[in-house]
């Protein structure tokens, strides 16, 4: 330790001299290379970074990183380097952030120089660039820039980049190390980010709360479901942290699932009064304990092992006695995996078969010892055999115990013989046959080998010691032969402790050692006068003088506790007017009966740390260890963890209710139209049947019957009993909004109705749409001419089922925020397909709307139903399954950036109003070359029509064309200008404050007007 | 059937350059020159002298560090460091000395224990390819956690380099900083995704590494990456090729442990596939079994759908661009495993201790009426032989004193006449007779053979137009196969 400290003071130093070694060796190098000393290549590379050619440059800080990375001093060259952190060419800026922030801690005047470019690099419309800024930022530990760094992370994690957000989550953790004072700060943008809805913001904040305030677990609270649901699809590290935390969490708001009454009730039923006493209090699984467990279960199949392991302990912490074994697979699985690996999870295994052998015993021969492993894998896989050692397998291990013994590696034979003595100890059936086998290794050649025998030995006669002289015996025999000084002091303590059965062999052993006893090691010397005090007690006849002998060289030994003993052994045996009353006891002192060690696990205790720990790997607390908690004794109120949804999307049944109650309402005519738009979205068929209030309207009834036969009409009935549970939930929720709402959403949806036909566009309706809207600025319906249609599902892997889908382009009526899709599903197989639904969805963020399900698909027959979708303007993919009866498909929408737009109508001037507010980095331009039969006005239009739904703003001249739409999510304007020049060239622009969307959406109008 | 060159690293030319988000340009806006912007400095004098004062308090607080992994240390095989990389503060390089004291107390590099104590600090520390990657840490943190990061570090120095040894790492050393500046934040692993990780800093080649020299240009991608921010982390956008191709191999590894009887003590198989996946654009694939039954624990690449699996047994996944690991799996057939070969063996040591003899030979046992090639028998010697003397009917043998290892490289074992190694094994001089029994290892390799009897169905690919190549190949080989003498 103090050599490496002094060794380190030394580099850090700073002087060239102290340097050795290879330090030496690159300074030669460096004189060769520059023919001149150490310092002058210094400067050579300050001249370079301070030359006018990037290429010098580069170089340079290629050469300083290669110093930084042997560990060398780079500082002094702080003011060269800090003077390109602005530069264009990204490796070259990279390189310096790496160094800024390495060595901004030591030349904080210097590195405030630097922090103005990141904060206008934070504004950035890019978030990539916003997100690096942020993290070099924050990875400057230079304490004046606090309120900066405090600022930028407030900022951030209101950034609408979930990277951006993830960034800030990081760099909460690094302002939090750099001032703690700034906690409450944190917990708050925490709190704030917690409530996040992305996967990659997650983990990364989840992180961020165990560092800074692990005791605020009423911040869970909310996000716990959400934290539940999105956990399979975040990252896999921060999966681990997630699932660490909510173990803890966990621990803290269920009551335990281990309740010992239960089981035993459950295995007495017989007994009428037992069961009396449990139903007073019987457990209940908290639903959201049990969302937990349900969750984390397939997070067992990871490729990654800490994710696993992860959830093992969880199962093990949290889940109720007989489910913990579902992890048992995905353990033993991690055995085969990296050396380090093995270690760790052997580790946590050994802990776990203590409590439960059941667990591991039919996987006992994935521990059987290689002799390639490495000795603490060995050892590891020794103690857990022996864990699992029951009289059933016993013989098996104790047979493979037998190989081991034989092993070159003698630490692990010695091992497996303290193993052999433990299994003798706990299985009574087979102590004799271990003690013989031990006995029988006594003569073996191995020197330690024997030596852990007769300890091992030792220790189980003194279990039972009555009926094992002739083992004495024969260890009498041996000693000659033992060098071993615990092993001979073994033998000696042996035949001292029960010198009464073997009253002829005991005196001549003594006789041997007095002659021997200066040759002896200190603990074998002791023995040798614990074993002459018993005999002078139970033999004094034949053994006085010896002893007295012994006791003199004792007094003159070199060693001071071997003289204490001798002294106090003569005071104590030997009667003198002196000792008076306690050599009366001698006897009882000496000679009591002992009790026998227990051999035990060395893994008995390790339980008190939670598996998977650091602190559960070393046997000791690692700071920042937290324990995990008892289990409360009552459950904290269960209430805290709901969150009140407003819920998007309003449950079906009673939504259906609402609208046909609106259609009454609005009389005959628009009956009419009712029932025309039934006709032709025929999806809405069997939902109009399910609901009562629609018996009302009879033409519904009469429409439906015909179309569709009584057999159907009878399930739908059936249904209707099932769904209306549904509704009575989910009505209790949101009843008090939707009918207070109820009016004018019905005229919405209505209007949402016509307009999905053409056809029944009447101006009526329209207003009232108009009028909905939350924006002065109207959205104008123009649906646009034959739409792409794309392939969900193929009929060979949908088991016949195939499903296409396309976007109508309509605004979605449930919900203005979502994008309509309709989904033709045809049933390509010879069977019917029945109870064609949407199931589970992911990310779990995603808000959807579902089609009603489809009761029965004919073969060969299609139906098309309508879905909505927030795409939460992203073309992020939604995922979600569609579900028949018998199998479940999962299923993959990503939309074209021009599908989550709806047009809007502009007149020329609000255009250019708007287009006036969305100026610098809200616009984005490209110059095209646009194709031959582009170039016509007509052509242009429908080709920008085509790849995005926008709607076309009149404008006088003929050169300029502008188009103008919302985000369907968010409502943002997003505006585009396409000005032709000479020849073909045309400059597209791009004005929104999406800024990802508009890039991605001014490449896809490249792509559709350039030439080819 | 293909060829293994199908496995080779994707070059520089395989990589087509695509955006999402167009335009360069805009990278470079913000970030204008230095010199004329540095004046005004935001922080009000009367702010900082506080500040200053907090920060000078900051030792006094009990302050838990906050990151994961703090450093990481590269050591060689004869104990020097390296390399070094710091995520927060520098820590020195003292800290390794507990290190250096585990690793002298250890008979074998493997035998230092990966998890180790020091006063201030925790070391977690890998040794692979004969390099020790010795990270630091402060606090509690899951041992698993650490170690996996530090083999992902190894998988993908060797993806970039084609190896990890110290001699590359040095060579290619602001690669490595590089890329370990991207994967860990603040200790926190960032970007671990090999795809995510070449869209940033692209790969070296030769060619590359000559245009570098001689232009000063880059190795860094001209654009920012798109991956990290697309639900699909592992895939980039954008990507083309002109032949497109899938290949998968499935390589089952039996391990066992044979007793000096010949009978089977424990045998179970492992199985892999390994995907090699070419193809242009998003294709989403689904792979199906004959026989899924047979698979009795499984995991996957984080591209496979589980449920998916859970309902239908299918992998159905949008696959990551080039080469990975799809599933790893473990065959449930309870002790019934086909044992390919097996070894008769009579190693035995005259009573007076001076030397001793060795007979050793190989035979078919069940090869599903496959040959058995590449057949390779490792026998560890007790520490006491000193050298062997004997004759091989086929292959050759090797005995390394030093290490007392005996390697017999057989080949492709061939049933009608089996090979056979004999001879005399002399001892050192006054040695006892050896106690311990020496062990033998077996390495083998079986084409065309999922000893399993596992069989891919088909491959559908959907979501894009083209037909790509596809191609299905078997291997079996021996894993910790042991043989007990």
């Amino acid at each position: 330790g103090v050599s490496g400290s002094l060794q380190h003071e030394l580099c850090s130093a700073d002087g060239s001299a102290a340097r050795q070694g290879d330090e030496r060796e690159e300074g030669l190098r460096e004189t060769a290379m520059y023919g001149c000393g150490f310092s002058a290549f210094r400067l050579e590379l300050k001249e370079m970074l301070e030359s006018n050619k990037e290429s010098l440059k580069l170089e340079a800080m290629k050469r300083i990183i290669g110093l930084i990375a042997k560990g060398k001093n780079a500082s002094e060259l702080f003011p060269a380097v800090v003077k390109n952190v602005a530069n264009k060419n990204i490796e070259l800026k990279k390189l310096v952030y790496v160094y800024l922030v390495r060595y901004a801690e030591e030349q904080q005047d210097l590195a405030l120089l630097s922090i103005s470019t990141f904060q206008r690099a934070l504004k950035d419309p890019n978030q990539l660039i916003r997100a690096s800024a942020l993290r070099v930022l924050s990875s400057i530990r230079v304490p004046i820039i606090v309120p900066i760094m405090m600022l930028a992370i407030k900022e951030s994690a209101s950034d609408m980049s979930p990277y951006v957000r993830k960034t800030s989550a990081h760099a909460i953790q690094k302002l939090y190390s750099l001032d703690p004072e700034q906690r409450e700060h944190l917990i708050e943008v925490i709190e704030k980010l917690l409530k996040d809805k992305s996967t990659l913001v997650a983990g990364s904040v989840v992180m961020a709360f165990e560092e800074v305030c692990p005791d605020r677990i009423d911040l869970i609270h909310k996000n716990y479901r959400k934290l539940c649901n999105l956990l399979v699809d975040v990252e896999e590290w921060g999966q681990v942290v997630i699932i660490s935390m909510l173990t803890r969490y966990a621990r803290t708001q269920f009551t335990s699932p281990w309740q010992e009454n239960n089981e035993k009730a459950f295995y007495d039923s017989d007994s009428e009064e037992k069961r009396d006493e449990t139903e007073t209090k019987p457990y209940m699984m908290d639903p959201d304990h049990r969302l937990l467990l349900r969750n984390t279960k397939p997070l067992l199949q990871s490729r990654n092992t800490a994710v696993v392991m992860a959830v093992a302990q969880l199962y093990w912490h949290l889940a109720p006695t007989h489910e913990v074994s579902a992890v048992t697979k995905s353990l033993v699985r991690l055995l085969r995996s990296h050396r380090e690996v093995q270690y760790v999870v052997l580790q946590n295994i050994a802990t776990m078969s203590i409590q439960r052998k059941g667990m591991f015993e039919p996987y006992m021969k994935s521990f059987y010892v290689r002799s390639t492993d490495p000795t603490h894998i060995k050892t590891l896989k020794l103690e857990i055999l022996t864990n699992l050692a029951n009289e059933a397998n016993i013989s098996t291990i104790l047979r493979e115990f037998q190989t081991y013994v034989k092993s070159q590696d003698k630490a692990f034979a010695a091992a497996t013989i303290q193993a052999i003595g433990r299994c003798a100890t706990n299985i009574s059936e087979v102590t004799d046959t271990c003690l013989n086998g031990l006995v029988l290794l006594l003569s073996n050649r191995d020197e330690t080998v024997v030596a852990e025998s007769v300890v091992v030995i030792k220790k189980l006669l003194q279990t039972q010691p009555t009926q094992h002289s002739e083992i004495i015996k024969h260890m009498a025999k041996l000693f000659d032969k033992i060098t071993v000084a615990m092993a001979r002091a073994s033998i000696l303590w042996l035949i001292g402790e029960y010198c009464e059965r073997v009253p002829k062999i005991a005196p001549d052993v003594l006789r041997k050692m007095a002659k021997s006893f200066t040759s002896e090691e200190d603990i074998v010397k002791l023995q040798i006068v614990n074993l002459a005090a018993k005999l002078y007690l139970t033999n004094s006849k034949q053994t006085k003088l010896l002893t007295q002998y012994i006791l003199n060289l004792g007094k003159y030994d070199q060693n001071y506790d071997i003289r204490d003993r001798t002294r106090f052994i003569r005071q104590l045996i030997v009667p003198n007017e002196k000792s008076g009353a306690l050599s009366k006891y001698a006897r009882r002192i000496l000679l009591a009966p002992k009790p026998a060690p227990l051999l035990q696990s060395a893994f008995k205790d390790r339980d008190r740390y939670q598996l998977g720990t650091l602190s559960h790997s070393l046997n000791l607390k690692a700071s920042g260890y937290q324990e995990l908690s008892d289990w409360p004794a009552v459950a904290p109120d269960q209430s805290v963890r709901n969150v009140e949804v407003i819920e998007p999307v309003l449950g079906g049944p009673l939504m259906l209710g609402l609208i046909i109650f609106g259609l009454l309402l609005l009389g005959g005519l628009l009956l009419w139209v009712s029932s025309c738009v039934v006709q032709q979205v025929n999806e809405w068929v069997p939902t109009v049947g399910k609901s009562k209030p629609a018996k009302s309207a009879k033409s519904e009834d009469k429409f439906y019957s015909d179309s569709e036969g009584e057999q159907v009409d009878r399930k739908g009935s059936k249904n209707s009993s099932s769904s209306s549970n549904d509704s009575s939930s989910s009505s209790s929720s949101s009843s008090s909004s939707s009918s207070s709402e109820g009016p004018t959403l019905n005229c919405w949806m209505l209007s949402g109705l016509a307009v999905s036909e053409p056809l029944a566009l009447t101006p009526g309706p329209e207003a009232g749409f108009m009028t909905s809207h939350p924006s002065s600025l109207q959205v104008t319906v123009q649906p646009f001419g034959p739409v792409k249609s794309h392939e969900l599902l193929h009929h060979m892997s949908g088991k016949g089922l195939s499903a296409r889908y396309h976007f109508p382009r309509q605004p979605f009526l449930y919900q203005p925020s979502m994008v309509q899709l309709q989904i033709t599903l045809t049933n390509a197989s010879d069977q019917p397909l029945e109870g064609i639904h949407l199931g589970e969805h992911s990310p779990a963020s995603l808000t959807l709307h579902r089609f009603s399900p489809v009761e029965r698909l004919e073969p060969q027959a299609s139906v098309t139903v309508s879905m909505g979708i927030d795409f939460n303007d992203s073309t992020q993919a939604a995922n979600f399954q569609l579900c028949t009866k018998e199998a479940e498909f999962s299923v993959s929408i990503q939309p074209a950036v021009g599908e989550l737009l709806l047009p809007a109508s502009l007149t020329q001037a609000d255009f250019e109003k708007e287009q006036g507010k969305l100026l610098g980095m809200n616009e984005t331009s490209a110059t095209i070359t646009m194709a031959e039969g582009h170039c016509s006005s007509a052509v242009l239009n429908k080709q920008v029509r085509s790849m995005a739904n926008l709607g076309e703003v009149i404008t006088g001249h003929n050169n300029t064309h502008r188009f103008a739409g919302r985000t369907v999510s968010s409502g943002a304007l997003v505006l585009v200008t396409v000005e032709k020049r000479e020849a073909a060239d045309a400059t597209i622009t791009v004005n929104t404050d999406k800024s990802v969307m508009a890039s991605m959406l001014l490449r896809d109008l490249k792509q559709a007007l350039a030439s080819a | 059937m293909y060829c293994s060159c199908c496995f080779s690293l994707p070059n520089s030319s395989g990589f087509s350059v695509a955006t999402m988000n167009g335009q360069l340009k805009k990278c470079h806006i913000a970030i204008t020159s230095f010199i004329d912007s540095c004046s005004p400095f935001l922080i009000p004098s009367s702010l900082s002298p506080s500040l200053c004062d907090s920060s000078h308090n900051l030792d006094s607080l009990p302050i838990v560090a906050v990151e994961m992994i703090h450093s990481l240390f590269l050591i060689n095989h004869s104990g020097d460091i390296f390399l070094e990389k710091h995520w927060k503060s520098v820590i020195g390089r003292s800290v390794c000395d507990y290190f250096f004291e585990a690793k002298e107390k250890a008979a074998e590099p493997e035998d230092v224990p990966p998890v180790l104590q020091t006063p201030h600090h925790y070391l977690i520390s890998i040794y692979r390819d004969r390099l020790f990657f010795l990270s630091v840490i402060q606090t509690e943190a899951p041992p698993l956690f650490v170690i996996e990061f530090l083999h992902r570090v190894v998988e993908t120095f060797q993806d970039y380099f084609g190896e990890c040894s110290e001699t590359v790492i040095k060579d290619n050393v602001v690669t490595v900083y590089e890329l370990l500046e991207e994967m860990l934040d603040n200790g926190f692993p960032l970007a671990t995704e090999s795809n995510i990780l070449k869209e940033m800093i692209r790969p070296p080649t030769i060619l590359r590494t000559m245009v570098n020299t001689l232009t000063g240009t880059s190795n860094f991608e001209e654009r920012l990456p798109s991956g990290q921010l697309s639900t699909i982390p592992w895939r980039r956008s954008g990507v083309k090729y002109t032949n497109n191709e899938a290949y998968f191999d499935v390589i089952e590894e039996i391990d066992a442990i044979v007793d000096k009887s010949g009978t089977t003590v424990c045998a179970e198989i492992q199985g892999v596939i390994e995907a090699c996946v070419k193809l242009t654009g998003m294709p989403d694939l689904t792979l199906s079994f004959m026989n899924p039954r047979l698979l009795d624990d499984v995991s996957f690449h984080p591209c496979v759908r589980f449920k998916r699996w859970e309902a239908e047994r299918v992998l159905s996944f949008i696959p990551p661009d080039g080469n990975f690991t799809l599933m790893s799996y473990h065959v449930n057939a309870q002790n019934l495993v086909a044992i390919p070969v097996y070894v008769k063996q009579n190693i035995s040591f005259f009573e007076s201790g001076s030397g001793g003899r060795l007979d050793l030979t190989a035979g078919p046992k069940q090869t599903m009426g496959k040959t058995v090639e590449g057949l390779v028998i490792t026998v560890h010697m007790p520490k006491a032989v000193l050298s062997a003397s004997l004759t091989a009917t086929q292959g050759s043998y090797t005995y390394d004193p030093a290490t007392k290892v005996l390697v017999w490289d057989i080949g492709r074992l061939n049933p009608q006449k089996l090979p056979n190694l004999r001879g005399s094994l002399s001892l050192q001089a006054g040695a006892p007779k050896p106690e311990d029994n020496p062990s033998i290892n077996i390495a083998l390799k079986i084409q065309q053979l999922a000893i399993s009897g596992l069989k891919v169905n088909r491959l559908d690919m959907y979501g894009e137009k083209y037909k790509p190549f596809k191609g299905v190949k078997y291997v079996t080989k021996a894993g910790k196969f042991q043989v007990r003498t």
